[in-house]
């Protein structure tokens, strides 16, 4: 083990886990008023992009790549494939958390939990890069390369979720006879859903974030519309698409802490 | 096992018995890599209706021995028997929805309401919704949780006493005929477990199950048990018998080590409250007229008066002096009020007056009702009377 992977092997839990602190940490009235903030934030956010887009002088190459229809476009493929990856990684990492922290497989977990650790520690447009090269471009390798971005947060929080469970009352619950199925379903699951959710955001934001680097193999997304305002040095462009990025992350997290905040288990 | 006598204690000898005895044969657990195996060769036999406190230091294999007995840990040889029955090969799930399990704090699932939390093994067990519903109803108010109250309460919500007894509710639910309990009430203060203790005493009363209670406190399982299990190392029997006879005759010095000094002092746990004088004290219902009453405390020659509530039960006890102040007697409960059960020790009533610094305790019988006053006078009096009776 080289120091380098150490640390991040370590330094990407650690963040994982601090975040799952934060947002288990009391649901009161000022969670809520949080909650109603950053929607606020993005609408303004949104209504400020929107009158500056109506109002500003914009050459030609500017106002195609600026077109309500191109914008539109942008972001309909961004969140697709947000919204694609995510769901793989929901039906691959945690199933495959909650199987690393049963009996039979528990053993392994150390050797998945690194090939994760890898895959988020890997810097993201090398991958990218890789996959392309290996898969072809466009819209599938995109979604698999950030399929193995995001997967680690949703993974790690399961287990990090359902290992949090005080096993008293795993035993407890053995104890009054209820079959190991039955413990997984109706103790560890729900007992675990709030870390794990915050798992689920976690990789919602690296998603959009990273989706922005598609551009490069050919996948699409807001990530052109910076990419082309480099290479043509034409700054609006490239304010534009990072400002919408940055909106939707926020609207995205937020949609993530709304799920947290009703799905949380009532008792805890 | 009907022969043997059950030397007095609280219980009474013509008590109810729904529980089923257990025995032990030959049974041992090794693990890998251990040279010395965990429980080695223990051969026992739990009479149906008894409380058995296994005792002993930690790590010496009790509590091993008493997972063995719902086989949440399988036994490496040997046979358990539930009555007449071998249940060593059974389906272990079925096997534990028909033996209660109690842990420490309870063990209740924070998601799920005191209610369901009860009513788990029951639905397991398929009974239907009323059934269930009334059963969970019964047994709060059987551990004295108020159902309306309690039943759709979270467990975050309950102090740690009411979580214990929720525990006990849980694991009473099916109505099995063997309750395990494992050290259930090591992380409560001294004043709640006093209560739990009692209160273990009374349901145990009622219901007659076969109890194997863990502790590595000896004074509750002097004050619990029908019979103690010392074990040594290995899960070795070392003396299973009576409280009595084993502060009586320690079989062994590691025994005597164990009961500890002061044995003389250990029989202030076999005196129950119930079994000396208590105080016939003046008492007073919350609402009345305090001239009255003050008028009934001064005849009868005392300076203080008890408070009841509605039910019976005192909240409080004001010196006459306070209770002149009031026009009508005061509804307020003294939250430090010194109480304890009939079914308490001597010794639990002497430490309730320590630490509540009074020189007396309220005492309570059936459904909390007031029975009278112990003064430290009577507790002092019998230690110098068992005193007494060992140096003669």
């Amino acid at each position: 083990m080289t120091a380098a992977t150490e640390s991040s092997s370590l330094g990407a839990p650690e963040s994982v886990t601090r975040r799952a602190d934060e947002t288990t940490a009391g649901a009161g009235r000022g969670d809520w008023r949080a909650l109603a903030t950053q929607p606020l934030l993005v609408a303004v956010g949104v209504l400020a992009f929107v009158l500056w887009r109506a109002n500003a002088t914009l050459t030609e190459t500017e106002a195609r790549q600026l077109g309500w229809t191109a914008l539109w476009t942008g972001i309909r493929e961004h969140l697709l494939l947000t919204v694609a990856s995510a769901v793989i990684v929901l039906l691959i990492a945690v199933p495959l958390g909650i199987a690393l922290t049963r009996r039979p497989l528990r053993r392994f977990s150390p050797l998945i939990s690194g090939i994760a650790n890898t895959g988020q520690a890997a810097p993201a447009i090398g991958l990218f890069v890789l996959l392309a090269t290996w898969l072809g471009f466009g819209f599938g390798t995109t979604v698999v390369a950030l399929v193995v971005y995001a997967a680690l947060p949703v993974l790690r929080n399961t287990m990090v979720g359902i290992q949090g469970v005080d096993p008293r009352l795993v035993e407890a619950g053995r104890g009054m006879g209820m079959s190991a199925a039955a413990v997984l379903f109706r103790v560890e699951l729900p007992l675990a859903v709030p870390v794990v959710l915050a798992g689920v955001r976690t990789a919602l934001v690296l998603l959009v974030g990273t989706a922005t680097l598609a551009t490069f193999i050919d996948g699409g997304g807001l990530g052109v519309l910076i990419n082309t305002g480099i290479t043509l040095s034409l700054d609006s462009l490239l304010v534009s698409g990072a400002v919408l990025v940055a909106l939707l992350a926020l609207a995205v997290d937020w949609l993530g802490r709304v799920v947290e905040h009703v799905a949380r288990p009532k008792g805890l | 096992m009907s022969e043997t006598t059950t030397p007095a204690t609280a219980t009474p000898p013509d008590r109810r018995v729904s529980g089923v005895s257990i025995r032990l044969d030959g049974v041992t657990k090794r693990y890998p890599g251990q040279d010395r195996p965990a429980v080695d060769d223990v051969s026992l036999e739990i009479p149906a209706g008894e409380t058995v406190m296994f005792v002993g230091p930690s790590g010496c294999g009790k509590t091993t021995l008493l997972k063995m007995l719902n086989r949440l840990i399988e036994p490496t040889s040997g046979r358990i028997h539930l009555g007449d029955e071998d249940v060593t090969d059974q389906d272990p799930d079925r096997l534990r929805r028909r033996i209660g399990y109690v842990i420490q704090a309870g063990g209740l699932f924070p998601h799920m309401t005191v209610g369901t939390n009860v009513a788990l093994v029951p639905r397991m067990l398929g009974w239907d919704k009323r059934r269930t519903a009334t059963r969970v109803d019964e047994l709060l108010d059987l551990v004295g949780l108020d159902p309306a109250v309690y039943r759709d309460r979270y467990p975050r919500e309950l102090s740690g006493g009411q979580q214990q007894r929720v525990g006990v509710a849980r694991a009473l639910a099916a109505d099995p005929p063997v309750l395990l309990m494992d050290e259930p009430f090591g992380a409560v203060d001294p004043v709640t477990r006093l209560r739990l203790q009692d209160e273990l005493l009374r349901i145990q009363e009622e219901l007659g199950k076969t109890i194997v209670f863990v502790t590595h406190d000896f004074d509750e399982a002097v004050k619990l048990g029908d019979r103690i299990v010392v074990f040594d190392v290995g899960a070795r029997v070392v003396q299973y018998d009576t409280p009595e006879a084993i502060l009586a005759n320690p079989a062994e010095e590691y025994v005597a080590d164990f009961v500890g000094a002061g044995a003389t002092l250990k029989q202030l746990t076999l005196t129950r409250v119930g079994d000396v004088e208590l105080r016939q004290v003046t008492t007073a219902v919350v609402g009345t007229d305090s001239a009255q009453a003050v008028a009934a405390v001064r005849s009868a020659g005392h300076d203080f008066v008890v408070v009841l509530d509605e039910r019976g039960r005192p909240i409080s006890w004001p010196t006459l002096a306070e209770l002149t102040r009031t026009t009508t007697v005061p509804a307020a409960v003294d939250e430090r009020l010194p109480v304890v059960d009939l079914r308490s020790t001597l010794n639990d009533a002497l430490d309730t007056m320590l630490a509540a610094s009074q020189g007396g305790v309220v005492v309570t019988g059936r459904r909390e009702a007031l029975a009278g006053v112990l003064m430290v006078e009577s507790v002092m009096a019998a230690i110098q009377r068992s005193r007494a009776e060992v140096a003669g």
